[in-house]
């Protein structure tokens, strides 16, 4: 293994330090806690908190700031943060205005979420939730834990921040959160694994010519195994899978986000774009934004994943306010 | 009680920690590759806040739980944590009366049961510590002895690993692979069946 670490066992304590020391203007770190919150705090305001395991930066810690969160909670690599950590989050960002929290499907992330949620209203703070699960790679049914949050959950971030900034109660943030779920499909491939810095080895392999379709974002294997073909291709398979779970006509309003795995080069984040544009095109629909970079990665993967959002007028507004925070400026 | 339950947390920690890798490597074949990691972190977390000195069960069992909890992440410190509280809620001062160890058990499966809402047959710990579980109680009710009861436990606890090679994972995140997960042993069984291996080895002692 070759990472730019010191320590394994400190490279998300690190992280933070260096996060902050860049960031002093928009962020602060909670003294001896993984919570990293504004350095200008909005009072009057519903409080937006997310968070989750380490390894997918700039999530979550890079959209704290003005226009969508409050305050995000690391947890080690891949690994939920704990529910002392989230009570403390919580604890700091609540203005009296209630507290929303942004959780992704994982049942780790719901467990230490909803026991850190329990302990904050045993002290009276007003605390909803919201899950994300835009996975459309994996099967939504009664018998598995549902699907997976993953770059969807920056829609959520962007547009539940924008609806609090504006003045929305906990109840109209919580509304359009669950919203923007319900409407938020998105599809990933990988074409590298990627490494731990605690295991130091490769979660899976995969051939030269071989990628994996409809992974996770934490160097979980995959729906299955594919010979690798060209990029519009790709695309095709990913886009006709999150079609199937969206139902899109002619005269729609999308945004889309092409979001690299974190070992992706830009170059082809573009490329794949170009066809994914052409494709939603084609079919009448109006692209209305498109976020291409890392937005949620996995560590050292290389591969990308796919997001369509389908707009209202409502939602449209809402991606269109204005956010400034270490990761996404937007004006 | 001669053995002091600090010793038998600290057995639990040094299997754990002995197993690291092994646990994490299950972990990568049908989850996210921190399992082992995750648990040696919480053990060797929980030792370090315990002492020779604490004796009282219900408090060590309290400790150790919120000590998982706080330090474990993802979600086994909930489970674990959950594990370790139930069975401390139950516990009668430093009394290992067989029937009370069984009330413990209960608790402490129904404890983990509730919180991941899971039953037996989904690829779990549950899959493990149920019929484990039972295996313990059958031997006490029938009169045998705590290390009888502890060497049934953990031999059934073997036969849930085993099991849990045969079905699909339909909770936690093995569940994304759906058929693929069958053939992997779920880590969190194991994980489970190591604890038990090193209570039976230190009460042994």
């Amino acid at each position: 293994m070759k990472k730019l670490i010191n320590n394994p066992e400190n490279a998300v304590n690190e992280m933070l330090e260096g996060f902050v020391k860049a960031y002093p203007q928009y962020v602060k770190r909670l003294e001896d806690l993984n919570v990293i919150v504004r350095s200008n705090p909005k009072t009057g305001k519903v409080a937006l908190v997310s968070g989750g395991g380490s390894g997918h930066e700039p999530a979550h810690a890079g959209y704290v700031g003005e226009g969508m969160l409050d305050a995000a909670v690391a947890g080690e690599v891949f690994t939920s943060p704990t529910p002392d950590q989230v009570y403390e989050a919580i604890k700091a960002v609540d203005n009296g205005k209630g507290v929303l929290l942004i959780i992704k499907n994982y049942t780790g992330d719901i467990m230490n979420f909803e026991m850190a949620s329990d302990m904050a209203k045993d002290e009276g703070i007003e605390v909803e939730q919201v899950v994300v699960n835009d996975d459309v790679a994996v099967e939504d049914s009664t018998y598995t834990t549902g699907r997976r949050g993953i770059a969807g959950t920056i829609f959520v971030h962007k547009i539940a921040g924008a609806k609090a900034e504006m003045g929305g109660s906990l109840q109209e943030v919580k509304n359009v959160a669950e919203k923007v779920i319900k409407n938020v499909k998105s599809m990933g491939m990988a074409l590298t694994s990627c490494t731990l810095p605690a295991v130091g080895k490769p979660s899976f392999t995969l051939g030269d010519n071989e990628m994996e379709i409809g992974i996770g974002i934490h160097g979980e294997p995959g729906t299955h195994r594919d010979e690798i073909k060209p990029a519009d291709e790709i695309v095709d398979e990913l886009l006709n899978k999150i079609f199937d779970n969206l139902k899109l006509d002619s005269g729609d309003e999308v945004a889309v986000m092409v979001n690299g795995m974190g070992a992706t080069p830009l170059m082809e984040l573009n490329i794949a774009n170009s066809r994914i544009n052409d494709v939603i095109v084609n079919k009448g629909i109006k692209i209305v934004r498109t976020y291409i970079g890392n937005y949620m990665t996995s560590l050292d993967m290389a591969g990308f994943s796919i997001t369509l959002l389908k707009l209202d007028d409502e939602l449209k507004e809402l991606l269109l306010y204005k956010s400034n925070t270490p990761a996404l400026v937007q004006f | 009680m001669e053995k002091t339950v600090y010793s038998y947390i600290k057995a639990m920690r040094d299997i754990i920690v002995e197993n690291k890798d092994f646990l994490t490597q299950l972990d990568a074949e049908i989850g996210d590759a921190d399992h082992g990691t995750n648990m040696a972190r919480g053990f060797n977390a929980v030792v370090e806040k315990l002492s020779e000195e604490d004796l009282d069960l219900k408090n060590v069992l309290k400790k150790a739980g919120m000590g998982l909890i706080s330090s474990v992440g993802g979600a086994s410190g909930p489970l674990y944590g959950t594990m370790f509280l139930k069975a401390a809620n139950v516990a009668v001062d430093n009394t290992m009366d067989p029937n009370v160890l069984c009330q413990m058990f209960k608790a402490a499966l129904d404890g983990v049961k509730e919180r991941g809402k899971a039953t037996k047959g989904e690829k779990t710990i549950i899959d493990a510590m149920e019929p484990a579980y039972e295996a313990f109680v059958e031997v006490i009710d029938s009169g045998g002895s705590v290390q009888q009861a502890l060497e049934k436990a953990l031999e059934a606890a073997k036969e849930g690993v085993e099991y849990t090679k045969t079905i699909i994972a339909t909770k936690g995140r093995a569940s994304y692979l759906g058929e693929r997960s069958i053939g992997h042993q779920d880590p969190g069984a194991t994980s489970f069946t190591l604890l038990l291996e090193s209570i039976l080895k230190n009460y042994m002692k």
